[in-house]
């Protein structure tokens, strides 16, 4: 057995998982504070990715949009993680199993380094156009890529409630 | 008046549209991933405004132009929100018709959309209103406060309609 799978068996076996496993109303709660969190989360962004696309917030300099989104988005998805994690201790084993779990893990993977991408490299001469109504293209495609891989992330969000056995 | 929602959810059951809706099973997920994806949209944008008044997020901009980015792209969204939720009430009638949690959720977006009017009202008709004094500041606040506990409990709402429904 993998050092993973030991730890991942360590929290499935934990009391808490134990307790969101077993109380009919720990796991809707944790799903629902899930739920609000991950909308924050996408709808934060979606405001940084139309104005990289040049469609709203345009009189705004992209610097300064940022910096008062990010804290929203990033405390959100503090909240959407730890919420997310729990839900997914109280059933480790079926979650790594369900093909729509690691494809959404995966593609929040993939919106991350999007956005790294887009920080070190694509932004690197932000303060030269970070003004401009329409970005270059380079930044209006990590703001389409941000705005499709959040909507698949969501998506398989969906399908996993759909191809999990029941609880 | 039990008796008539079961009659009409018996009825809208038999309705060629719903059995499309229930044996076409990528139907009902992707109407939720839409829904879900609009419900972040409308659920962000409400928020921001609130954490707006709260001095929170972009003080240098003024209400109004907030009001204006935001506020405003509430409605469009809110259309897809009806028309993908009353989808999902065609495809499974008893699930939300037959559920008190599903007429809360109603009750709750009733107040939430006449709040966000009045506020979007109040700032377009006067750009001050809501930072005119120590008192209108701290009922701005106070309206914020509310608009997000809100919007909080129709998202809350919204999942647990999944937990509720009639056996």
């Amino acid at each position: 057995m993998s050092l993973f799978l030991e730890i991942i068996a360590y929290f499935e076996n934990s009391a808490v998982a134990d307790a969101i496993r077993e109380n009919d109303v720990l796991f809707p709660t944790i799903e629902s504070v899930h739920v609000v969190a991950i909308c924050l989360v996408v709808g934060s962004i979606l405001v940084l990715d139309l104005r990289l696309l040049g469609f709203a917030s345009v009189r705004r300099p992209v610097s300064r949009l940022t910096s008062a989104i990010l804290p929203v988005t990033w405390g959100a998805f503090a909240v959407a993680a730890s919420s997310g994690f729990l839900l997914f201790i109280s059933n480790a084993t079926k979650y790594l199993a369900n093909g729509y779990f690691v494809a959404k893990m995966l593609l929040i993977a993939a919106a991350g380094l999007n956005m790294i991408v887009f920080h070190l490299i694509s932004a690197r001469d932000l303060p030269h156009w970070e003004k401009d109504h329409s970005p270059p293209l380079r930044a209006r495609i990590a703001g389409a890529f941000s705005i499709l891989l959040w909507i698949a992330v969501v998506a398989c969000g969906r399908w996993i409630g759909f191809t999990m056995q029941a609880l | 008046m039990q008796a008539a929602l079961s009659e009409l959810s018996k009825w809208l059951a038999s309705t060629s549209l719903s059995h499309t809706i229930q044996t076409v099973t990528w139907i009902i997920p992707t109407l939720q991933t839409i829904h879900i994806l609009s419900v972040a949209v409308v659920f962000s944008a409400a928020v921001l405004v609130d954490f707006r008044m709260f001095r929170m997020f972009e003080r240098d901009v003024p209400l109004p132009e907030i009001s204006r980015r935001f506020l405003r792209a509430i409605w469009p969204v809110l259309l897809v929100l009806l028309l993908t939720g009353s989808l999902l009430i065609v495809g499974e009638p008893r699930r939300s018709l037959l559920n008190s949690t599903f007429y809360l959720k109603m009750v709750l977006l009733l107040a939430a959309v006449l709040l966000t009017a009045v506020l979007q009202g109040s700032i377009a008709a006067s750009p001050g209103f809501w930072e005119r004094d120590r008192g209108r500041r701290i009922a701005g606040k106070a309206l914020a406060t509310l608009s997000i506990a809100i919007w909080c409990g129709i998202l809350f709402a919204g999942r647990w309609i999944a937990y509720t429904q009639a056996g």
